[in-house]
């Protein structure tokens, strides 16, 4: 016989009250993170060169801001995720909740910055 | 450490490969996330002009960085295979031990062979950069 209520079984939400949502949004942006960072890597190595108006010219292009765009917020959150299990593991004292919300900011202004950086070259006008 | 029985931790078990794969995992994507602060600091360069964005250049491809860079190529090499490999667990395949086995050794060595192509492929397309 299970302690468990039928509807905590139904709703499947565990002690967290989040379900798998860490665990499947992890998965989620890993998919799709092989494509985007392949293709970025690719990109940066295919660039004739690494000078201020290739690489310009390169984000400019509306494809590659989108792929950026893509690439750069998922990266972020997929690393936010990684980053976060990495302290929940192996911080015990009460600086695990401070570094949880760093990571969270940092991540946070990290996908901000880089997006909008992207943006602002692929709006304004070719050098 | 608190005054009770505690559950084994880390260091009860031999060490093998599958403490290596796992770790290196880990290590890897956390070196990938400490990379995004170059590439952000590369794209905030891009988009303030060229004037921030030689002096940005000058300090991203000194000696230090590029040793950095080294360290990144094989951490997203060796990330993205074990990431396939999770992947594929997670549908339920490939769990038996000589798979893993199998799999942990074969992720490792491509990385490796994978990194220095990669390594290579810049150094031709970038001469030393």
């Amino acid at each position: 016989m299970s302690l468990r209520t039928p509807l905590g079984r139904v709703l499947g939400l565990g002690s967290a009250k989040e379900g798998v949502h860490h665990w499947w949004v992890q998965r989620l942006t890993a998919v799709a993170l092989i494509p985007l960072g392949i293709s970025f890597l690719v990109s940066l190595i295919c660039l004739p060169a690494l000078d201020y108006l290739t690489v310009h010219a390169w984000v400019h292009q509306t494809w590659t801001a989108v792929l950026l765009v893509l690439f750069l917020g998922l990266a972020c959150w997929h690393s936010k995720l990684g980053v976060q299990v990495v302290i929940e593991d192996y911080v015990h004292s009460g600086a695990k909740t401070v570094l949880l919300i760093i990571s969270t900011f940092a991540h946070t202004l990290i996908a901000a910055a880089s997006i909008f950086a992207v943006l602002k070259v692929a709006f304004g006008i070719a050098p | 450490m608190p005054d009770r029985p505690l559950s084994p931790h880390a260091g009860v078990y031999k060490f093998k490969y599958t403490i290596v794969s796992s770790f290196l995992n880990r290590l890897t994507g956390v070196a990938l996330s400490a990379g995004l602060i170059p590439l952000v600091w590369w794209l905030m360069a891009l988009a303030d002009g060229p004037k921030a964005y030689e002096e940005a250049v000058v300090t991203l491809s000194n000696p230090f960085f590029k040793l950095i860079y080294v360290g990144l190529a094989f951490s997203f090499t060796y990330h993205l295979l074990a990431g396939i490999r999770h992947l594929v667990w997670d549908t339920g395949r490939g769990m038996e031990r000589r798979q893993s086995q199998v799999s942990a050794w074969v992720i490792i060595i491509l990385a490796i062979v994978l990194t220095v192509l990669l390594l290579a492929a810049l150094v031709v397309t970038r001469g030393l950069a």
